[in-house]
C-alpha cells in the first residue's frame, strides 16, 4: 500500500514538473518531500541490515575454521533478539519520556499515542532504522569474544543490551536525555560513533575482562602470538560490506534526502575517512612491522569509518581525511597496545572503541559553524580562526562528557549482566571444547565438514573415473586445425 | 637405533617438542592423521540428519634416536600426552636399520639428533 502510494506521489511530482498548470491538483510539495524522506530512511536501513554479513564475515574471516559456523548462529541469534527486543521494549527507552529514560512507545503500535502524536508511516520508519542500530551496536560487542564464549551468553546478554543498555545511551543523545544538554549544550553524535560504536566497545570490554584470552594467546613467557583467522578474503569481503552499509548508517541518519543537501555531504565525508583509514593504517604498520599486513588495512577502513560517524553531518569535506587518516593511526597503535594483555580477535576494542572515541571529540575540534546543532559550538579550530575560543573549548569538553558518561553507564550495566551471566550458566566453555572448535561442541556441527571429517567417512569419496572423460570438443578442433606454420 | 612413533592428542605436542628440544632431541617429524580406537566418535547433525565421524584427528610424531635415549624420548611423551581419558593414544618403538644424512652422506648414530647445541636452533 505504502509503495503504490510513493509511486503515486512520483508520479504526481513527474507531472509537476512537466506541466506546471495542473501542479494545484498534485499533492503538495511537502508530503512527496515526506514521501521521499520516508523511502530512503527505509533504504538505509536495509544498508543497516546487511553490515550484520559485514560483521558476519568480518569475524568469521579472523576466527580458525573450527569456529566459523558459530559466528553465523550468532549474528542470526543476535540480530532476532535484538529486533523483537527493541520493538517491545528498547525503542519505548530510548524515545520521549524524562532525562534519563523514555516512558512511551513500548509495543510500538501503528497510530498509537507517543508525546501527543499518532504514530504514522515515517515514525514506523525511523523506528525500525533505530532497530538496526541497535542490532550494529550489539554485533560490535561480540568482537573480542570470539571462540571461546558459550552460546547462552549472548542470548541473555542480547535481550539486556536490546532492552536497556543500548536504549539508555540513545535517549541519552537523541531522545532528550541528559547528554542531549549539558551546560545548556548538546553533545553532537551524528550517527553514533558514541551512541552506536563506542557503546558496542565498551560492551565487548567487560565481556573480555571476564572471559579471558583464549588459550594459547599468550605463551609461558606472557608474551602475545598471533592465531592468524583463516580467511582474509571473506575478512576483506566483510569490511568492503561495512563499507557498503555505512552510507545508509551515516547518510541515512539524515532521516531524509533534505533537497540532496546534506545527505551527500555525509555521503562523501563518509567515503573520504574510509578511504583514508585504509591508507594511514596501511602506512602506519609498514613503518612499524615493514609489511602490508592484510587485516590491518581493514582495520584502518573500518576506524575511519567508525571516526567519521559522529563528524559525518558536522564537519566540512577537508577535515574527513583528517579524521579518517587519525583513526587509522590510531587503530594500528591500539591493537599493538592493546594485544599485549587483552585478547581482542578483530580489534573491535581499537576500530570501534578508540576511533569512535576520537571520532566524537573530532567534532569539537573541527565541527563547522554552518553545519552545528542551533545551541552548540563549532570546532576549537573555527575558535581560533574567526569565533568564540572559550566556547568552543567548551563544546569540546562536552564532547568528552557525552563519551565518559557512556563508558561509565555501559561499563558498569554490562559488566554486571556478564557477572550474573559468569556466576550462573558460566561464560566460557570448557578447554577441552575450546580446542575442538565452537562449531562442533556448541552446535554439534562444522562449519567446513570435509576440513575436519575425512571424505571416505560420508560414504561418498571422491575417486578417479574408471573411464576418463571425453576430451572437451575445444581442444579436438584446436588440435585438428593446422598450426600456421604448415 | 629406534624409531619411536607416537600417536597423541594435538594439544600435547607443543610441550613435548620443548622438552625433548630442551633435553637434545630437536629432530622428529610430525603428520596429521586420522584414525579409530577406543575413544567414541563424534556424531555430527547436519539440518536435522546426523552423521558419526568415527576417524578422529590425531597427531603423529616420529623421532629417530639412538637406543640410550629411547626411554628419555617415551618418558617425555607419557607426561605430557597422558590425561588419563580415552583417547590418549599410543607410541610403537621400531627397530631401525641404517640412517643417513643427505647433505654429507655420512651414516651411523652420529647424523640422528644433535647432542652438541650447535645447531639446535634458539626458542
Amino acid at each position: 500500500m505504502t509503495k503504490r502510494l510513493s509511486l503515486a506521489a512520483l508520479m504526481a511530482l513527474i507531472a509537476c514538473l512537466a506541466l506546471p498548470s495542473i501542479a494545484a491538483a498534485a499533492p503538495s510539495a511537502a508530503s512527496v518531500k515526506e514521501q521521499l524522506d520516508t523511502t530512503w530512511v527505509v533504504v538505509a536501513a536495509v544498508l543497516v541490515l546487511f553490515m550484520q554479513a559485514g560483521f558476519l564475515f568480518l569475524e568469521i574471516g579472523f576466527s580458525r575454521q573450527k569456529n566459523v559456523g558459530a559466528g553465523v548462529a550468532k549474528i542470526l541469534v543476535n540480530l532476532g533478539i535484538v529486533t523483537l527486543a527493541w520493538w517491545a521494549v528498547g525503542y519505548g527507552i530510548a524515545g520521549f519520556g524524562n532525562d534519563f529514560f523514555g516512558t512511551d512507545g513500548f509495543l510500538f503500535t501503528f497510530n498509537m499515542d507517543i508525546d501527543g502524536a499518532r504514530v504514522g508511516g515515517s515514525d514506523t520508519a525511523l523506528m525500525l532504522f533505530g532497530m538496526l542500530f541497535a542490532a550494529v551496536s550489539l554485533a560490535i560487542v561480540w568482537g573480542t569474544t570470539l571462540e571461546r564464549i558459550k552460546f547462552g551468553a549472548y542470548v541473555i546478554y542480547a535481550i539486556v543490551f536490546g532492552a536497556l543498555i543500548y536504549p539508555l545511551v540513545a535517549h541519552g543523545v537523541y531522545g532528550g536525555g541528559l547528554l542531549s544538554d549539558v551546560a545548556g549544550k548538546p553533545v553532537m553524535d551524528f550517527a553514533g560513533s558514541t551512541v552506536v560504536h563506542l557503546t558496542g566497545a565498551v560492551g565487548g570490554l567487560a565481556a573480555l575482562l571476564l572471559l579471558g584470552a583464549r588459550r594459547g594467546k599468550y605463551g609461558p613467557d606472557g608474551k602475545p602470538r598471533a592465531i592468524p583467522g583463516h580467511s582474509m578474503p571473506i575478512a576483506g569481503l566483510g569490511v568492503l560490506i561495512l563499507w557498503v552499509g555505512w552510507y545508509g548508517f551515516n547518510a541515512g541518519s539524515t532521516f531524509g534526502t533534505g533537497g540532496g543537501e546534506l545527505f551527500a555531504q555525509v555521503a562523501l565525508n563518509t567515503q573520504l575517512a574510509a578511504a583514508a583509514g585504509a591508507l594511514a593504517a596501511m602506512a602506519t604498520i609498514y613503518a612499524k612491522t615493514k609489511s602490508m599486513d592484510v587485516g590491518m588495512i581493514g582495520n584502518g577502513a573500518i576506524a575511519g569509518l567508525v571516526a567519521i560517524t559522529a563528524p559525518s553531518g558536522y564537519v566540512e569535506f577537508q577535515w574527513a581525511p583528517v579524521i579518517g587518516a587519525l583513526a587509522g593511526v590510531l587503530v594500528v597503535f591500539g591493537i599493538l597496545a592493546i594485544d599485549k594483555k587483552l585478547d581482542d580477535p578483530v580489534g573491535a576494542l581499537s576500530a570501534h572503541g578508540l576511533a569512535g572515541i576520537w571520532g566524537t571529540l573530532s567534532i569539537g575540534l573541527f565541527g563547522s559553524p554552518r553545519l552545528v546543532l542551533d545551541d552548540a559550538s563549532p570546532g576549537i579550530w573555527y575558535g581560533i580562526t574567526d569565533g568564540d575560543f572559550a566556547a568552543t573549548l567548551g563544546q569540546l569538553g562536552v564532547q568528552a562528557v557525552g563519551v565518559v558518561a557512556t563508558f561509565i553507564l555501559v561499563f558498569v550495566l554490562s559488566y554486571a549482566t556478564f557477572a550474573a551471566i559468569k556466576a550462573t550458566i558460566g561464560l566460557r566453555v570448557t578447554e577441552q571444547d575450546e580446542d575442538a572448535g565452537l562449531d562442533i561442541t556448541e552446535h554439534g556441527m562444522y562449519g567446513y565438514p570435509e576440513q575436519f571429517i575425512s571424505a571416505e567417512e560420508f560414504g561418498f569419496a571422491s575417486v578417479t573415473p574408471a573411464t576418463p572423460p571425453p576430451k572437451p570438443a575445444t581442444a579436438t578442433s584446436m588440435a585438428s586445425r593446422p598450426s600456421p606454420q604448415a | 637405533m629406534k624409531k619411536i612413533e607416537a600417536f597423541i592428542r594435538h594439544e600435547a605436542f607443543e610441550p613435548i617438542r620443548q622438552e625433548l628440544l630442551e633435553r637434545g632431541i630437536p629432530s622428529l617429524s610430525i603428520s596429521e592423521v586420522k584414525g579409530s580406537g577406543r575413544q567414541k566418535g563424534v556424531v555430527e547433525h547436519y539440518r536435522g540428519a546426523s552423521l558419526t565421524v568415527n576417524m578422529r584427528p590425531k597427531l603423529k610424531i616420529e623421532c629417530v634416536v639412538d637406543d640410550s635415549e629411547r626411554e628419555l624420548v617415551v618418558e617425555t611423551v607419557l607426561k605430557h600426552a597422558r590425561t588419563g581419558s580415552i583417547g590418549d593414544g599410543k607410541i610403537f618403538v621400531l627397530p631401525v636399520e641404517e640412517a643417513i644424512r643427505i647433505r654429507t652422506g655420512e651414516e651411523g648414530g652420529d647424523v640422528l639428533q644433535s647432542h652438541e647445541g650447535s645447531e639446535v636452533p634458539s626458542g
